[in-house]
């Protein structure tokens, strides 16, 4: 057991570190549009790439620095350390690329991968949809195979980025004579058509960071079948793989920040030293920590046993509900002025909320641990 | 960043979950609880092995080794919840070998190391522990102050009163000292941080056995004609006791390497590993009866010994609150010296 990090690990940490410290992103813009965040976000990205920072956990064929999965997950605690944005293409450096490099062929690999890690061309990711939630292969979004090309007709949900995007990483059925997780196929889908309009959904913060997909007869060239038409479930489930691993040690740093913020909050106003407010800040910083080691484990013992263990499964029900306990602890703190429209405490507590939906109910994420980690029968669900 | 055992750990881990599984089924363990007496075969077996010395340096006849061995000894033997006094005479041993002067250290830890003396370990104050857990065995006490201050007492010099704790897989008394015993001068509060990782590390054992039955459980018991365990207010309640069960083994090895290799964070990693641990035995082994259903309020079914063996261990050295109420006063110096810089 050594909880610390190797020599060159440190050094990884120390040049990232230092790199951030004197190549900050450009100002943030304040005028609150998404268009003009968005594009600082890009910005930054470009910045990353200009100087290898972009995806070092990608291969160095493709661009990265093909540093092993500890540098990645010190990389997004980094991230999080520096209070940076995260990346413009977060989605397809994280998903997209990954998906791609296991699945897709050679000329798909070097069309797409380039213009991800730049930041030229946007990904999002069209899976949820408004019938097909947590029971993603039920999913009814249609293609038809119409010569070379395949025509789509469907609705999508949740698809963050969507106005700003190039491609759309889309899993519609092909085939619906067949049990619903075989009749997939994993596409990629050319947003700037027509046929695909964008709506924003506007959610219980008042921002718009998802989008609705209304998709009318969109073509999609056959060469855009990514990993084999029917096979849509298992590639699918290779972005979902992808879909926290590294993110998580970014969003496990922003809770101990914010949960600093919270006790520099608590002391300002002579709460540490009451102990009710002690207790639950107490609470919390155990929470924060054994998160932070639950996640650390997660990775190192699937690098050293070849296999993930049960954290994995844990680690975002952990962190997505002491977010929630922390905002509410925090506005118990400060007070009524936390709730004033437009404050950091007010966006945090609202935006919470949504932290044990996405990416994978609570629900579900106890379902797994049950039935994969625990190994309890399932309860029958309709066909 | 590496959470693994070294092949020496691992051996460890595999041998004493192998003997005590042989030597201490469940059936023995009620045996025992259930005549109130300490397995003195099982204890002497340990001692010939060199267990209750694992953590006592090689100078006072231990085998030298540090808290992440002494921890995986005490999270099998929770496992196990074996009727021995390994646990108290461990954390009176970490106190006196870290609290202890020279001629302490001397007088105490050999005969600990061998098990010849066996100790016991308790919070008290004015001298006055009312429930020492392995008291009615031990021949020496280390009794804790609120203030932190320790003393060592020969249980021939304090006035010892047996006593019947919840949990009957280990002896309780009333200890009193009186004036009887010395203080212990040294860095009393390492030694209590070695023993709440040993006690933390208890607990993780107890609720890893107590996950282990209840999935059993819930997968072989039918009602409405399914197992129980497929209904969801069930088999969530099984992956909510996962959960607490992972978070205090995560606390617990923090805990345990930072006793061997950064003592600087030892007092912390201890106190969130006691917290951790203390509440997840006492919600794990709440939700095990609760899952069990009927049967597991009997005195038949074996996990109410796990329900009470918890209770105590959560107690020793203070429970959840205690601890961190010490961990929002390291909090608050914290924010003090990050002000004052």
């Amino acid at each position: 057991m050594d909880l610390t990090f190797t020599p060159e690990q440190t050094a990884f940490r120390d040049e990232l570190r230092a790199w951030l410290a004197e190549n900050p992103p450009a100002e943030r813009p304040t005028d609150g549009s998404e268009a003009e965040e968005f594009a600082w976000r890009r910005d930054w990205q470009r910045r990353l790439y200009d100087a290898g920072w972009a995806a070092p956990s990608w291969p160095t064929e493709y661009g990265g620095r093909g540093v092993k999965p500890v540098e990645s997950a010190i990389y997004f605690e980094e991230i999080g350390r520096a209070r940076v944005p995260f990346s413009a293409n977060t989605l397809g450096l994280l998903l997209g690329g990954p998906t791609l490099m296991v699945w897709g062929t050679d000329e798909q690999k070097e069309r797409y991968l380039p213009p991800i890690l730049s930041a030229e061309e946007i990904w999002c990711q069209g899976f949820s949809e408004p019938e097909a939630g947590s029971d993603l292969a039920a999913l009814k979004t249609r293609a038809v195979k119409d010569g070379d090309e395949w025509v789509v007709n469907g609705q999508k949900v949740w698809t963050s980025g969507a106005q700003f995007a190039k491609w759309c990483m889309l899993v519609a059925r092909t085939d619906g004579d067949v049990p619903k997780h075989k009749g997939l196929t994993y596409f990629l889908m050319d947003m700037e058509q027509d046929a695909v309009q964008v709506r924003p959904l506007r959610q219980i913060t008042g921002e718009a960071e998802f989008n609705e997909l209304f998709i009318e007869d969109a073509r999609i060239p056959d060469a855009n079948v990514v990993g084999g038409v029917g096979n849509g479930w298992k590639v699918a489930l290779t972005t979902l793989m992808n879909e926290r691993a590294g993110l998580g040690f970014a969003l496990q740093i922003r809770l101990r920040q914010l949960l600093d913020d919270a006790i520099a909050a608590a002391s300002e106003r002579g709460l540490l030293e009451e102990a009710l407010y002690a207790d639950a800040l107490a609470e919390l910083h155990i929470r924060c920590e054994t998160l932070r080691l639950l996640a650390w484990k997660g990775l190192t013992d699937a690098e050293r046993y070849g296999q993930p263990g049960p954290e994995g499964s844990l680690v975002k029900w952990l962190w997505s509900d002491t977010n929630q306990k922390l905002t509410e602890l925090a506005v118990d703190i400060v007070g009524p002025e936390a709730l004033t429209a437009g404050t950091d405490w007010s966006y945090e507590f609202l935006r919470a909320r949504g932290n044990t939906i996405e990416g994978g109910t609570t629900e579900v994420l106890k379902n797994i641990v049950a039935e994969r980690v625990l190994g309890l029968p399932r309860l029958k669900a309709a066909a | 960043m590496d959470f693994g055992y070294t092949d020496d750990q691992s051996d460890i881990r595999r041998t004493a979950r192998d003997l005590l599984a042989e030597r201490a089924r469940p059936e023995r363990v009620r045996e025992f609880a259930e005549a109130g007496k300490t397995d003195t075969e099982l204890w002497r077996e340990l001692c010939s092995l060199g267990w209750p010395g694992i953590a006592v340096s090689e100078e006072h006849g231990g085998q030298g080794l540090g808290a992440i061995e002494l921890s995986i000894l005490c999270e099998e033997l929770g496992r196990a919840l074996a009727p021995v006094p390994f646990l108290p005479s461990a954390l009176a041993a970490a106190v006196i070998s870290h609290g202890g002067d020279e001629e302490q250290r001397a007088r105490w830890l050999p005969g600990l190391a061998s098990g010849e003396t066996v100790g016991a370990l308790s919070g008290g104050a004015d001298g006055i522990a009312e429930l020492v857990i392995g008291g009615a065995d031990a021949g020496v006490f280390v009794l804790v102050d609120d203030d932190g201050s320790a003393r060592v007492c020969a249980a021939a010099d304090a006035e010892v009163t047996p006593i019947a704790a919840i949990d009957p897989t280990r002896s309780a008394a009333r200890v009193s000292l009186g004036d009887a015993g010395e203080a212990l001068a040294g860095d009393v509060g390492a030694g209590i941080g070695h023993a709440l990782v040993a006690i933390s590390a208890e607990l993780v054992g107890v609720c890893d056995r107590t996950l282990e039955m209840t999935v059993a459980y819930v997968k072989d018991r039918k009602q409405f004609g399914v197992p129980v365990g497929s209904y969801q207010a069930v088999s969530h309640r099984c992956a909510q006791m996962l959960l607490e069960t992972e978070k205090a083994r995560a606390a617990a090895a923090q805990a345990a390497w930072a006793a061997d290799a950064e003592p600087a964070l030892l007092a912390e990693a201890a106190a969130m590993a006691k917290a951790a641990s203390s509440d997840a035995g006492r919600e794990v082994t709440a939700s095990a009866i609760q899952a069990h259903g009927g049967i597991g309020f009997t005195w038949e079914a074996d996990v109410h010994w796990l329900y009470k063996r918890a209770q105590l261990d959560a107690a020793l050295l203070g429970g959840g609150k205690r601890h961190r109420a010490r961990l929002a006063s390291i909090l608050a110096d914290r924010v003090g010296a990050s002000a004052a810089a």
